[in-house]
């Protein structure tokens, strides 16, 4: 989504251009796709594409309106939108949390939020090991008496479940 | 006085031991979840929704399953004072405004008396709201019952058109929000003519997608990106609160009738209008200032200030669950997500309900009044536990919180699907959020996208594709006419400044 964030700060104009970019080719395909399924009136009343042809429409037209403003208006690209530094900050919880998620289908929800939250205080909270481990080990367990017991509510399980028989 | 009668049955179903101990879990889960960063009300609900699924199935369970739902609302609506005044982070939208006087309160020392007027006179607000509700659903929902499909769509066309105009904010930002969530509500399978539409062969769009893991996204990992690039610290005012800073408080809060009753009206009437609450704080702080006697004051600390945003806020929240039981209408991202809870247990929420399902809704309206009862005593007994909450390091609590979003939105369908959706929701929610496209919207869109088209449809069909079936008779005429008003406000209120301007 963040159109400009190849720039180490993006100002808030580009962004606010990208994104708007963005919209207008969501906006597009829907109008697109609509029209395909048809978007006139039927034999017995409005076909599918009725409705969502006309929201399709309202984001193209909202999203050229912003574009236009933006582009516009110069004094936008002094303003940062993120600085490098904030930058940083969000990508090192942004890139754990997508590796995070997509270890869920392997390691199964408890062993991925275990190594989650003992990455996020070792690297973030500069924890030592001997607290790391219980806290992060802890609220899995937590965690899985809640919902596996508690509200008997099966999440993803991986090998390590598979092993010691939880399954 | 049969809305007396209905409300004591409704008493007698919401005092069942099971159901008071439903409202004390979920006023202390909701005070959590509106005192966690990342975490508020509407989606601390979408993320506990799932959890209701096997519960609403049992006979009288869907009552149980809204009490529950609705006290956690509650929680985070008192939650939201503590951090605002303590740490001077306002947790929801409309505590910005409790923030500009309970926190130089706080930091003066006085943090007990701030907080013990923020929650009574939230509580005082949202039992006007109550009363209202009380007495006034029956008969908007009377009202409503010859409603067809132009008029309901009309109704939901106000509902939208309101955010526009009333938004304040970028219009054109607020239109593009709006109906992306009516074109993500249109994804999968068109129900009526049973053809796909915009899935372009993905199996997993099949579903369409779903507000609840939306909401999870937008809301909590958007915000706990928006937090962890203001840094991580939490610098807050001790809480201590006792009994006799209380009773003092109690003593001076009288003084402040005439401002309690106005932010509750304001609260009242503008909590009917979707996103509300937070105009409404405003507003009655401003007019608190203007209208008081130490005006001047205000901003450095008076319990007054406190008094107003607080009454108007609670107020609002509460009356915006009004056209969510009687129209099938919420007037709050929070009230959207309750709403799609009852869609998901099968009811249908609309005038209907109030004939088909007395004990659901005398239920939830006895709870309301319950369940703000508890929140008083639990908030006012509690509020040091909370506020420890917030002096966990950010570092353990933003995973653990990331963790809870991403089990909340796995359950809502079993599919891990939903989790990678739930992260990319999440950096749009950001994005959205630092560019000032407001999120509540597209929320609101998303869940009412499908009857909303449903609604269009028929009463389209019914007319033989005519539009002017939108202004066919008074009652959908002025609905219709009120919506293009409100749509067109700002305009319209440029060119009435512009005439007076020019004289």
């Amino acid at each position: 989504m963040e159109g400009g964030t190849d720039r180490s700060a993006a100002s808030t104009r580009a962004v606010e251009i990208g994104v708007a970019l963005v919209i207008l080719l969501f906006g597009l395909i829907v109008v697109i796709d609509s029209y395909r399924l048809g978007a006139r009136w039927g034999d017995d009343g409005p076909q599918p594409g009725y409705f969502p042809f006309y929201v399709g429409l309202l984001i193209c037209i909202s999203s050229a309106a912003i574009l236009v403003r933006a582009w516009r208006n110069p004094s936008l690209a002094e303003e940062s939108f993120v600085s490098r530094e904030e930058l940083k900050k969000i990508l090192i919880v942004l890139v754990p949390t997508v590796v995070y998620v997509s270890l869920i289908a392997y390691l199964g929800f408890y062993v991925a939020s275990t190594l989650y939250i003992a990455y996020f205080m070792w690297q973030l909270g500069k924890y030592s090991w001997i607290k790391t481990v219980p806290v992060s080990v802890g609220v899995s367990v937590a965690f899985f008496l809640i919902f596996e017991t508690w509200f008997s509510v099966p999440l993803p399980k991986g090998p390590l479940e598979a092993a010691l028989g939880l399954n | 006085m049969e809305e007396i009668n209905a409300l004591m049955q409704g008493f007698g179903v919401a005092l069942s031991p099971f159901n008071l101990l439903l409202m004390f879990v979920g006023v202390i889960l909701g005070i959590i979840i509106g005192v966690l960063p990342g975490l508020g009300g509407a989606n601390g609900v979408a993320i506990l929704l799932p959890l209701t699924f096997s519960m609403a199935q049992q006979p009288g369970g869907t009552t149980s399953a809204i009490i529950l739902l609705s006290c956690i609302y509650w929680g985070a609506l008192f939650g939201g004072a503590i951090t605002s005044i303590l740490f001077n982070i306002p947790g929801e939208p409309w505590s910005v405004a409790t923030t500009f006087d309970g926190h130089p309160l706080a930091q003066r020392g006085r943090a007990g008396s701030a907080l013990t007027a923020a929650f009574t006179s939230s509580f005082f607000g949202a039992l006007i709201a109550v009363v209202m509700i009380t007495f006034l659903s029956p008969v908007v929902a009377g009202f409503a019952l010859k409603f067809g499909p132009p008029e309901f769509f009309s109704v939901y066309l106000l509902t939208f058109c309101a955010f526009v105009g009333m938004s304040g904010g970028n219009a054109a930002k607020t239109v593009a929000s709006m109906m992306i969530g009516f074109a993500l509500a249109a994804v999968g399978l068109d129900s009526v003519t049973g053809t796909l539409r915009l899935t372009f062969g993905f199996t997993s769009l099949l579903k369409g997608f779903d507000f609840l893991i939306a909401v999870i996204g937008l809301f909590g990992i958007g915000e706990i990106l928006e937090t962890l690039e203001e840094g991580l610290a939490f610098k807050g005012a001790s809480a201590k609160i006792n009994m006799k800073v209380v009773l003092e408080t109690w003593k001076e809060l009288p003084r402040y009738w005439a401002t309690s009753l106005r932010s509750a009206a304001v609260g009242c009437f503008m909590g009917i209008v979707p996103g509300g609450a937070t105009p409404a704080s405003f507003m009655s702080y401003g007019l608190a200032r203007r209208l008081s006697k130490d005006g001047k004051d205000f901003g450095n600390g008076v319990v007054e200030g406190v008094v107003a945003p607080e009454t108007a806020a609670h107020a609002a929240g509460t009356s915006a669950l009004l056209p969510m039981i009687t129209l099938g209408v919420p007037g709050s991202p929070t009230a959207a997500v309750l709403l799609g809870g009852l869609l998901i247990w099968g009811l249908q929420p609309g005038p209907l309900l109030f004939v088909e399902k007395p004990d659901f809704v005398w239920g939830l309206i006895a709870s309301m009044y319950l369940g703000n009862i508890a929140g008083l005593i639990v908030v006012l007994t509690c509020v040091p536990l909370f506020a420890a909450i917030l002096r966990i390091p950010f570092s353990i609590i933003a995973p653990v919180i990331i963790v809870i979003c991403a089990i909340g939105a796995y359950t809502v369908h079993n599919s891990m699907f939903d989790v990678y959706l739930m992260v990319i929701f999440g950096v749009v929610g950001y994005a959205f959020k630092k560019l000032g496209y407001p999120l509540a919207p597209m929320v609101l869109a998303l869940v009412l996208g499908d009857r909303a088209e449903e609604n269009f449809r028929n009463a389209i069909k019914g007319s033989q594709g005519d539009l002017t079936v939108f202004f066919s008779n008074g009652l959908v005429g002025s609905l219709t006419g009120l919506a293009l008003i409100l749509l067109f406000w700002p305009m319209l209120r440029g060119l009435w400044r512009a005439v007076l301007g020019k004289r």
